[in-house]
């Protein structure tokens, strides 16, 4: 289903749009001996406003054409994994969603189902579908606000106030289910620590009611708006071996054609159970990034819809003892955040707090693929190359 | 399950908790939680992994390998001499495309204080596996930069948390930290309240940053 609307819009757009002609502007001119070139460095940030936080890119640039970059980052550097080291298991759960703090919940999950593995006990079924729910309509938040502020990058304001007001609704949902909106620490080692609300079923299948109309109406503003795609066409184009070979995931790497997501290829939580596709694009461009996550948001729409009429009864915490002292030994456990893979590699020495917690962010591998994709473009897609690799600061620098 | 939050801990405050043991037999309010949570069986232990691909590099290399599987998970013990070599067959005969991650553990009481772990996955194998290797404190690596592009990062942050240095690596700088900063903080002899004071002073103006 979702395939297929990529392939649609592409049929559309490829219609509206020829490929983009940019001789006018003699990027491609080799030094003339007649006009004197110097040049330039620019510093980008660390408080501009498109860089969604403290990220600072110094460009080097001949006119207008980015000739190479530099990222600059550290500067929310908190030092979470020494954190680690120095708090117990359960003291550190609610550290993670201190990272990507618009996606709170999967690094909860990821961080308590990593721990569980080191502790060889799993998640009740119930949890595990509380988890799923809450985690896809995460993802959706994610999406959401990625939307919003990224097309404000870009220049078109409106969709900012369209996808804040309908993530409002999520964020309510997880109000009423732990008490916080942003960060969360909805889940705890071993299972979940709240029963559903009453009503929560219900308020999720109104939720999906309400919100798969609206993502046809962000779609309805952008997808063959024609600045939009003069912004985003061609531009910070990468292929699925770069991807690769940067370590790249998430939906920077499905839109470069690599059908991969560690939902399907490596199952955790109960996604196995549940039938969805993985969204791929051809052209590994912005504007196949954005149509990858659209179909994204509506194949978490299908997840969390077959959640919600499965979810099974059952206790919601598993036998995990209260003092939590998982045996020597070392884990590497990863899932699906919305922007790559999340991993957290644990090392127990037998006592109650890791001995070391390497975090793998999928924001800070992205990162480096910045100054492939914008090699040859003119600053002004830098900002939008920027927005479509949806960084989180928080979780670049840890 | 809010009472989870009480278990008995040490206290992780304090200047100084240099060493890889902790003391946790030493505080007192962890006697009388004790006999609520049974002390546990030693639990799984790491055993040999055999496959193909384990068979084909132990003829090759001898006793520079150990592979070793825990809770499911793979991963190979090698020598620091075949580092480079190991690496670059993973990815070149069975298809380990993608380096997920680079980092590093401190040992301080060990002869060879860090372990060096590359986490890998094979996109064709839908497989994943470790490789770790021990080298002493001074001592260097070659980089993989020139195995996986993405590396380059990677290995950049663990030189800046633990003071690893990587042959080879094109430009072998500090990421999170400040350039000019002193020590590496993930060791295991850098404290938590321990800061860069001069640094603090000069370039923020402040006597400390706590």
């Amino acid at each position: 289903m979702s395939d297929e609307t990529v392939k649609d819009t592409h049929r559309i757009s490829s219609h509206a749009v020829p490929p983009r002609d940019r001789s006018h502007l003699h990027l491609e001119a080799p030094e003339k001996p007649h006009l004197d070139s110097n040049e330039l460095i620019i510093n980008m940030g660390p408080q501009h406003p498109a860089t969604h936080g403290v990220l600072r890119v110094i460009l080097k640039l001949d006119g207008e054409k980015v000739l190479g970059t530099e990222c600059v980052i550290g500067y929310l550097h908190r030092g979470v994994e020494k954190i680690g080291e120095n708090r117990t298991y359960t003291m550190f759960n609610p550290y993670v969603d201190r990272m990507d703090y618009v996606a709170a919940v999967s690094n909860g999950l990821g961080y308590c189902e990593a721990v569980e593995k080191l502790l060889n006990v799993e998640a009740p079924a119930r949890a595990k579908y509380i988890r799923v729910i809450l985690t896809e309509l995460n993802r959706l938040a994610s999406h959401q606000l990625w939307l919003g502020t990224h097309a404000l990058d870009i220049g078109a304001m409106t969709p900012l106030f369209y996808t804040f007001r309908d993530r409002e609704e999520i964020l309510k949902i997880f109000e009423k289910y732990c008490g916080a909106r942003l960060t969360t620490h909805a889940f705890r080692i071993g299972g979940c620590q709240y029963e559903t609300y009453a009503g929560f079923e219900k308020e999720v299948k109104n939720f999906l009611t309400f919100v798969a109309p609206k993502i046809d109406e962000y779609e309805e503003l952008l997808t063959t708006n024609r600045i939009w795609l003069e912004r985003t066409k061609n531009v910070g184009v990468i292929s699925g071996a770069d991807c690769m070979a940067l370590g790249v995931t998430g939906p920077v790497l499905r839109a470069s054609g690599v059908k991969w997501d560690v939902r399907k290829a490596q199952p955790y939580a109960a996604y196995s159970e549940f039938d969805f596709e993985i969204p791929t694009g051809e052209n590994g461009d912005t504007y196949d990034r954005y149509l990858v996550r659209m179909a994204e948001m509506r194949q978490s729409l299908r997840i969390i819809e077959q959640a919600v009429n499965g979810i099974p009864e059952g206790p919601i915490m598993g036998k995990v003892p209260k003092v939590i002292k998982p045996p020597v030994g070392e884990i590497y456990h990863s899932i699906e955040a919305p922007k790559g893979e999340l991993g957290y590699f644990i090392v127990s020495d037998g006592s109650t707090q890791p001995y070391r917690l390497r975090v793998r962010p999928p924001s800070f591998v992205n990162l480096q693929a910045l100054d492939v994709m914008v090699r040859g473009l003119l600053v002004a897609d830098v900002i939008a190359v920027i927005g479509t690799l949806d960084i989180v600061l928080g979780e670049v620098d840890r | 399950m809010a009472e989870e939050v009480k278990s008995p801990t040490p206290p992780p405050e304090g200047e100084k908790k240099p060493t890889a043991e902790k003391p946790a037999a030493a505080t007192p309010p962890a006697a009388p939680a004790k006999p609520a949570a049974p002390a546990k069986p030693a639990g799984p232990v790491p055993l040999p992994w055999t496959s193909p691909l384990v068979e084909k590099y132990r003829n090759q290399y001898g006793s520079g390998i150990e592979a070793l599987t825990y809770l499911g998970q793979n991963y190979f013990n090698v020598d620091r001499s075949l580092i480079p070599d190991i690496l670059r067959l993973l990815r070149d005969q069975e298809q380990f495309n993608y380096c997920v991650d680079i980092t590093a553990v401190h040992y301080p009481k060990r002869e060879k204080q860090f372990d060096i772990v590359w986490i890998l996955y094979s996109f064709p194998r839908n497989e994943r596996m470790r490789v770790k290797t021990q080298i002493a404190d001074g001592a260097s690596i070659s980089s993989s930069v020139d195995i996986w592009a993405g590396a380059n990062w990677l290995e950049r942050e663990v030189f800046d948390m633990f003071g690893i240095k990587f042959d080879g690596h094109p430009e072998l700088k500090r990421i999170l930290l400040p350039d000019g900063w002193k020590g590496h903080p993930l060791r295991k002899d850098y404290g938590i309240l321990q800061q860069d004071k001069e640094w603090v002073q000069i370039n923020l103006g402040i006597e400390s940053g706590q």
